[in-house]
């Protein structure tokens, strides 16, 4: 069943980047593409405890912070060692300026 | 009373436990506060310095090894070993640590091109390497969880020096490799490998394996050991560099602690050595923020170096320093070199650095 929250503001959002929102005990990460669109996933890494959110989009890839593992964060796909295991996507629409992420 | 134990190395045994259970193992490091905007500057990757860097680097290997093959029988060849060996034996560490961790080239093909090359050059497993170097990143310095922790306590010296001449690490990667390709792997290597991946690991060292088979078959039939020095051997004659640079990382430094301030060397160097090394020398910042590119780091140490503790200015200061250290440890292993934070610095968490792991074994 469809769940959605309000995860951030549009601009809060560079271009290329990722945030983290936290809601209800769970951590995501809130991404906005070179196309700018916007995209959401749990917001550790699947390899080891560490918050995607700490680091690097490039195009549709991010990479983790800690071992620099790889995912698409639009599939989730984990793109080789040292991630192993997906990451869960989440469905992201943007509605009056804001991102809204259905976590149900 | 508590009687110090000794430190149990191994990655499946009673130090495993220990740091498992006292919340060392995949514990939350320290990182200097860099803003978030600044952060991703750095971390931008760029195909451009390791591609000029990656050229420069297989024209000179390319060369020198020209030029082993032009004098072979004459003195004139010696100056050429001491070039190609080193770029064999040495710089390779660097591009496979680099490339690993996928900072290099900004092309993913790239790095993996590279890395795979330094890693047979070096005769590591890449994949194991992989792994194992994911772990030094997680646990760096925990004792019974990283793999990669070159000089134990208390230091074995002959070892290290030895260490040197390439003669023990060949000793152990020729035999670690074969029993690789033939479908052993140890406990060690199974407790930072999943198992997903351990088959990709007895394949890998199944090619490096036929590589060398190809170049002493051909060595033979041209009953000529130029193959072998071009090949294999300079991981003998050529390592001194990496381990002259490398041993430096966290040697005599504390264990046990989950700040990399404490346990890991910034060292300055001259220009050559940082190119062969690809500015691994700026270790603490490299180990804080592995994102950030080779090229990225000095920018990055200017940065935070006022959390830092004062680099040592050269690698003969940092030897200097840490000798005693290492005499010191044979006695008393539990000895350590402490880095002072400067004043401008952000304190070490106590709670970790006060924690006694013997102690809690006694318990």
């Amino acid at each position: 069943m469809a769940e959605w929250v309000e995860a951030c503001a549009v601009d809060d959002v560079d271009e290329e980047d990722v945030i983290r929102f936290d809601h209800g005990g769970r951590t995501f990460a809130i991404y906005r593409s070179p196309e700018d669109a916007f995209f959401a996933t749990d917001g550790f890494c699947t390899h080891e405890k560490a918050h995607l959110a700490d680091g690097l989009v490039m195009d549709d890839i991010i990479e983790c912070p800690k071992h620099n593992g790889r995912f698409n964060y639009k599939t989730g796909q984990a793109n080789g060692a040292p991630v192993c295991v997906n990451l869960k996507t989440y469905p992201v629409k943007v509605e009056a300026g804001k991102v809204m992420i259905d976590i149900g | 009373m508590t009687t110090a134990k000794k430190r149990d190395y191994s990655l499946v045994g009673e130090s495993t436990r220990l740091a498992i259970e006292t919340g060392l193992a995949s514990a939350e490091w320290y990182h200097t506060d860099v803003p978030r905007k600044t952060m991703k500057e750095l971390m931008q990757r760029s195909d451009g310095p390791a591609i000029r860097d990656t050229i420069i680097w297989i024209v000179a290997i390319l060369g020198s090894a020209a030029g082993i093959v032009w004098f072979w029988g004459t003195w004139w060849i010696v100056p050429f070993l001491f070039v190609y060996g080193v770029l064999y034996g040495s710089s390779s560490d660097s591009r496979w640590h680099e490339c690993g961790h996928g900072t290099a080239f900004r092309t993913r093909w790239m790095n993996d091109v590279v890395y795979h090359i330094a890693s047979f050059m070096l005769m590591r497993n890449p994949v194991q390497w992989r792994w194992s170097h994911a772990r030094h990143h997680t646990d760096t310095i925990i004792v019974g969880r990283d793999a990669e922790i070159a000089v134990m306590r208390p230091p074995d010296l002959i070892k290290a020096a030895l260490a040197f001449t390439g003669i023990l690490d060949f000793r152990y990667s020729l035999p670690t490799l074969v029993r690789q390709a033939f479908g052993t792997l140890s406990d060690d290597e199974k407790s930072y490998i999943p198992e997903m991946e351990q088959h990709k690991a007895v394949i890998a060292a199944r090619w490096h394996m036929v590589v060398y088979a190809a170049t002493i078959a051909v060595a033979i039939a041209l009953r000529s050991w130029i193959p072998l020095v071009l090949i294999g051997l300079p991981r003998l004659y050529g390592t001194w560099h990496m381990v002259l640079t490398g041993l430096l990382q966290h040697i005599g430094l504390a264990d046990n602690v989950t700040d990399h301030r404490l346990n890991t060397r910034t060292v300055y160097m001259n220009p050559v050595s940082r190119f062969i090394y690809w500015n691994m020398n700026y270790h603490v910042e490299h180990h804080m923020f592995p994102m950030v590119p080779y090229h990225a780091l000095p920018k990055l140490h200017e940065l935070i170096k006022h959390d830092l503790p004062e680099p040592n200015p050269s690698m003969w200061h940092a030897y200097r320093e840490v000798w005693p250290v290492l005499l010191r440890q044979l006695k008393y292993e539990d000895y350590y070199l402490k880095r002072e934070l400067p004043p401008t610095a952000k304190p070490y968490r106590g709670e970790f650095h006060d924690l006694d792991i013997t102690a809690a074994a006694a318990e």
